[in-house]
């Protein structure tokens, strides 16, 4: 067999193998060494897919050798890719930094088990990513948010219990709304294949059916991407996870909604239905306003340092959907950097949090007061991951952020100046509550606290490793730029 | 005649759905959500669906009921009054509720020969099925080939929703500490004479049943996932009528894990020799020399994996509740 052959299927199946052996893993530790190396695996895959896009080529590949759209078709392109590369090295470095807090979190006689959930998610998310068939990506979605609340629900916060199951009620529904609008398109189509879809729908484009189901896949997976007002599942379990798991999930969990919910939108709807792009404009353009200017409000009041920055991922995810709502080459290009630049800020910054939480029990504002002076390593990183989410020149931030605005600005009018304006607004608003991070850390007086020290040196190099990547891809940007403008050409590619 | 029925069925569908929505008490509920399970599987039925209405039956009416029961016994007994305007909830499922009976004003006619469904995947599956994999239930040769990466998921959904019960009901619960007792021996319903002789007559064939949907899903309804569901359900029922006890003492906690890990394993694994004999993932024409030969080999080979995972992922569902009830 030649593995280059099966890349694609591999990014599954090898999580697949490993997830049932982790399971029955009862020696200590050795269920973690397993899971962070087939997750190392499956990062490694990422990239030689990657390479092989960024080389031109196209991955499709066939289950069963049976031929679409009688059998499943996997297709690994530059925005699938871009995604992988999110997921399975979120998923690495949050398991390497979790050598320690989530052995002290979880009972080892439960470890097996929270691993094992851990690689099924790992599993899920990329199987949704690779896949190019509509009932397949539910499948997967099931996987992926069955494994994520268990993974929410692991730590010893009793708080995350309610926090999971309004996750839990939400995810459901918006996976069911997803499944109403597929069933829908398949009794009118036939096929389940997206590509295939795209085709066959244009027949039927006009019949009530088709537009009933474009509205429920848009609204059931803006529900689990958490698009404002939609969101309210978010902060709370993003809270009360695993500090750890909320690395992991922060980073990628719903920027894979964002994905399915693109790519259907480009591959089926735009180009068939009438008028779609003007209602997927007019859908989501105010929503992503709303979500840039409310969710970073939200935060600026905040006390909570892991909910601040819960409330900043919503603000954040109104940027990417701002720049995919213009349907446009460039703001799609923008769209895609920032779902790869904000994946290595926010996971910084949550590793920053996970450092600090080594030493520091509770996490609200006041509990952080003066540690910067104790733990000089881990502010110093947290700052530079913040310095790259408020989108200052020369972080990854500001990559995006520049070419959002342009993007905008390229509408031109009274709009371009008004997107301008909000997105500039809402880096103020990051400004502002970074600040108020750094302000508690560094500059007010530690109260009677025990001492704290520094994080342990594993966690604060992995920590350090990916600040580090903020900086490097604000200085070398060509390589997530060329992703990202080939997945927009991608996207666009359908819709003449 | 059938159209009488089946609408005879659908109006009991909808006055069993709002029961168990007006149902306060929350047994009355549960016993409402088995029946509304065994009416979806006759309409299945009426809908020549026998494969999807043998999976309601043993799956909705028969394990969820006992899960639930179990989960009940966790729990009061009675819904919480909760004094909350449902104003914007109903109305929001007002509207999902318009929007759906909007889009079925254009669909296709129930049966109609002409409907997109009818026209383009399903015609090849009826047509060469014969040909490439030669049995007689084209429900199976989908699900077990043609779309078998499908079905590998679902046998994983099962396989994270057993591992996510066990793992959040494995959490010490520190309110529990002081007032432990020792729990008391479950005796089941030993004592009691009908459901004793009754249970021990229906066991052995219950499992019986079991094992003949498992090995003749190709030529009839059934396979893995209801053969799984059906034997979880005779060993359920064992274990009720001789108490937990005994019932792990037959069927241990690790033979469970075993099951559950190695069903999976199972099916991923032909997958991934079929990739060592030079074919794509799960493409069993190469196992053999002949291809259609191949193709039954594989489709039998995943069902049973299909089928021990089920029945360990039930099972060990069940004793986590009734571990839990036990404190």
């Amino acid at each position: 067999m030649n593995p280059t052959e099966h890349l694609a299927a591999l990014q599954v199946v090898v999580p697949f193998l490993a997830a049932p052996l982790i399971v029955l893993l009862k020696a200590k530790r050795l269920a973690w060494a397993a899971t962070t190396l087939t997750s190392l695996l499956t990062f490694c895959i990422a990239i030689a897919l990657t390479m092989g896009v960024l080389d031109g080529q196209n991955y499709q590949y066939f289950m069963g050798s049976w031929p679409a759209p009688y059998g499943i078709e996997l297709k690994v392109d530059a925005f699938s890719a871009v995604v992988l590369l999110i997921i399975t090295g979120a998923s690495t470095s949050a398991l390497i930094a979790g050598y320690h807090s989530l052995d002290k979190q979880i009972g080892a006689k439960r470890q097996p088990m929270f691993f094992a959930a851990w690689i099924l998610a790992l599993a899920g998310l990329a199987g949704i990513v690779v896949s190019a068939d509509a009932f397949n990506i539910f499948v997967f979605m099931e996987i992926s948010s069955l494994a994520s609340y268990v993974l929410v629900a692991g730590g010893p916060d009793r708080r995350a219990l309610p926090a999971v199951f309004k996750y839990l009620i939400f995810g459901t529904i918006g996976a069911t709304f997803y499944l109403i609008g597929v069933g829908l398109i398949y009794m009118m189509t036939g096929t389940l294949n997206i590509e295939d879809m795209g085709v066959r729908i244009a027949d039927v484009a006009d019949q009530s059916p088709v537009l009933v189901a474009a509205g429920f896949i848009t609204v059931g997976l803006a529900l689990k991407a958490a698009l404002f007002p939609l969101h309210i599942w978010l902060p709370n379990a993003y809270t009360f996870a695993p500090h750890i798991v909320t690395v992991f999930l922060a980073a990628c969990a719903t920027k894979v909604s964002l994905y399915v919910l693109f790519r259907f939108d480009f591959f089926v709807f735009q180009e068939n239905l009438g008028g779609q792009q003007l209602h997927f404009t007019f859908f989501f353009l105010p929503l992503s306003v709303f979500a840039i200017l409310i969710a970073s409000a939200v935060a600026l009041f905040e006390r909570n340092l892991k909910r601040l920055l819960a409330w900043s991922s919503v603000a954040q995810i109104g940027y990417i959907v701002l720049g995919a709502s213009l349907v446009s080459i460039a703001g799609l290009t923008a769209s895609v950097l920032h779902v790869f630049n904000h994946a290595i800020a926010k996971g910084s910054l949550f590793l920053a949090v996970a450092c600090l939480a080594c030493h520091i029990k509770r996490l609200r504002l006041t509990d952080i007061a003066g540690c910067a002076k104790a733990m000089p390593w881990t502010m110093g990183a947290m700052v530079l991951a913040g310095l790259s989410l408020i989108g200052v020149p020369g972080t990854a931030g500001f990559i995006s952020k520049w070419y959002l605005i342009s993007a905008v600005l390229e509408l031109g009018g009274a709009t371009g100046v008004f997107l301008t304006a909000v997105i500039v607004l809402g880096s103020l608003m990051a400004v502002i509550y970074v600040w108020r991070i750094v302000e508690y850390a560094y500059f007010k007086p530690q109260g009677k606290k025990p001492a704290v020290s520094e994080a342990p040196f594993g966690i604060l190099a992995i920590t350090w490793i990916v600040a580090i990547g903020n900086l490097y891809f604000g200085i070398n940007p060509e390589l997530a730029v060329t992703l990202s403008e080939s997945a927009a050409s991608v996207l666009m590619g359908h819709n003449k | 005649m059938i159209i009488i029925f089946a609408v005879f069925l659908l109006t009991l569908l909808v006055i069993t759905a709002i029961a168990i929505v007006r149902a306060e008490n929350l047994f009355v509920a549960v016993m409402l959500m088995a029946i509304f399970s065994l009416l979806m599987a006759a309409n299945f039925f009426i809908l020549d669906a026998a494969d999807v209405a043998l999976t309601e039956a043993a799956i909705g009416a028969g394990v969820t009921t006992v899960i639930f029961l179990g989960a009940l016994s966790l729990t009061a007994e009675n819904e919480k009054k909760v004094e909350l305007s449902r104003g914007v909830a109903m109305s929001i499922v007002t509207a999902t509720t318009l929007l759906l009976i909007y889009a079925t004003f254009e669909k296709p006619k129930l049966g109609d020969p002409e409907a997109p469904v009818h026209q383009h995947v399903a015609p090849w599956y009826l047509s060469e099925t014969p040909k490439l994999i030669d049995i007689p239930n084209v429900v199976t040769a989908v699900l077990g080939s043609f779309r078998a990466y499908d079905t590998l998921g679902e046998v994983f959904v099962v396989f994270t929703a057993c591992i996510g019960v066990l793992f959040l009901l494995s959490a010490k619960n520190p309110a529990d500490k002081q007032s432990r007792r020792t729990p008391p021996e479950s005796i089941g319903l030993r004592h009691h004479l009908i459901p004793k002789v009754v249970g021990r007559l229906l066991f052995p064939f219950i499992v019986l049943f079991g094992l003949y949907v498992q090995f003749h899903g190709e030529y009839g309804p059934g396979g893995g996932f209801q053969a799984g569901a059906i034997i979880a359900t005779g060993i359920i029922l064992f274990a009720l009528l001789e108490g937990e006890k005994t019932a792990l003492a037959a069927v241990p906690h690790s033979v469970m894990m075993a099951m559950v890990a190695g069903g999976a394993l199972l099916y991923t694994m032909v997958g991934v020799v079929t990739m060592f004999m030079g074919g794509n993932f799960l493409d069993y024409s190469v196992l053999s020399s002949n291809p259609v030969f191949g193709q039954q080999m594989g489709i039998i080979l995943i069902e049973a994996g299909v089928g021990i995972t089920v029945c360990g992922a039930l099972l060990a569902i069940f004793h986590a509740f009734a571990a839990r009830e036990n404190y």
